[in-house]
């Protein structure tokens, strides 16, 4: 039981980690189009 | 609300049971594929080009703000949708989500969706998607839904903000064609749930949300949705009116709008729950075609094919 939570508390700390990455990324890539004259 | 809370407080070991599927599940993705496929027609017919990037990252806000306002009302609804057969499999029904965590989950993904597209795309249409969102969560779902059979009347507004949004993310601004892609929406929303609603009827009796046939009985329900379907192929029309979309348009338009007076008008002669079942399902397909039929008109415009 305890074994179970943990692996599922470790896969959604994963699963935070990486929207945050994803996240960052997007910024990151909305930044060069919006330099780059791409956006609106 | 709070108390409704602390009546819905779990063993900490259930609520913790929770998977990274159960928060996907809170956003209700069934919903949000609808208000995606209805925003990237608004993003595609707005006049103006945006860079593909920006397009993908409108599409995704607005599809985080249906899910974060999926995921505030599944927190305030949590008491009533345990009892619902519809519902009850819901993430804050069986207990995986606590509802306070849910209501946390929405707030913070509704505030980085409005963000996102005011940072990177414009603030009209990040004020648009503000709308839509606490719309949906105030006057739907605490002030509407429990209180009066005309709740998914002006409710049903929530889901038609979606095109306006991605029009905005493209234009900057809100003009008629967006207005009508609304309208059209509005329009379908009454007859769609009350379809369903002919047929989830006890359910919702049992909770005591007043949908129409709950209060009104299911003829009464019939007639309106067949008012609803009538009116909604003039409406339907309003794109061709305002040049947005061709005589090609026009044309499907009536045609997809005559099979769902069809199924209106079987639905009033033959009562049963199969028939409502089969006029909400053809709802569903009449939008997409809808939508469908004007972006792939707005191709046969761009190659001389549409008249």
């Amino acid at each position: 039981m305890a074994r179970d939570q943990d692996s599922r508390r470790r896969i959604k700390n994963i699963a935070l980690a990486l929207i945050l990455a994803a996240f960052a990324a997007l910024f990151y890539l909305i930044t060069i189009v919006k330099m780059s004259g791409g956006g609106t | 609300m709070h108390d409704r809370l602390i009546a819905l407080e779990l063993d900490p070991a259930v609520a913790d049971a929770s998977e990274v599927r159960d928060y996907w599940l809170l956003l209700k993705p069934n919903v949000m594929s609808l208000v995606v496929f209805s925003a990237a027609a608004g993003l595609y017919l707005a006049p103006g080009n945006l860079h593909p990037l920006l397009m993908a990252v409108a599409l995704l806000c607005i599809a985080v703000a249906a899910g974060a306002a999926g995921a505030i009302n599944n927190s305030y609804d949590a008491d009533i949708d345990r009892m619902m057969a519809r519902t009850r499999r819901r993430p804050t029904a069986t207990g995986r989500i606590r509802p306070d965590d849910a209501l946390a989950f929405g707030v913070t993904l509704a505030c980085m969706s409005v963000m996102v597209m005011g940072l990177a795309l414009n603030w009209v249409a990040a004020a648009v998607l503000a709308l839509t969102i606490a719309f949906y969560v105030f006057v739907y779902t605490m002030w509407l839904k429990r209180r009066t059979p005309q709740n998914i009347v002006i409710g049903g507004a929530a889901g038609a903000f979606p095109p306006i949004a991605g029009w905005a993310a493209v234009t900057g601004d809100v003009s008629l064609a967006p207005i009508a892609l609304f309208l059209i929406i509005f329009t379908w929303t009454p007859p769609h749930f009350w379809a369903l609603s002919l047929d989830r009827c006890e359910d919702y009796a049992r909770v005591g949300v007043p949908m129409l046939p709950v209060v009104a009985g299911a003829d009464t329900t019939r007639r309106h949705i067949l008012a609803y379907t009538l009116a909604l192929l003039p409406v339907s029309l309003l794109p061709w009116w305002l040049g947005l979309a061709s005589g090609l348009y026009a044309l499907a338009a009536l045609a997809l709008g005559a099979g769902f007076v069809r199924f209106a008008l079987k639905l009033s002669r033959d009562r049963t729950k199969r028939t409502a079942l089969r006029t909400f399902r053809y709802s569903i397909v009449y939008l997409f075609g809808i939508f469908l039929t004007l972006v792939l008109d707005k191709g046969a415009q761009a190659w001389g094919l549409a008249w």
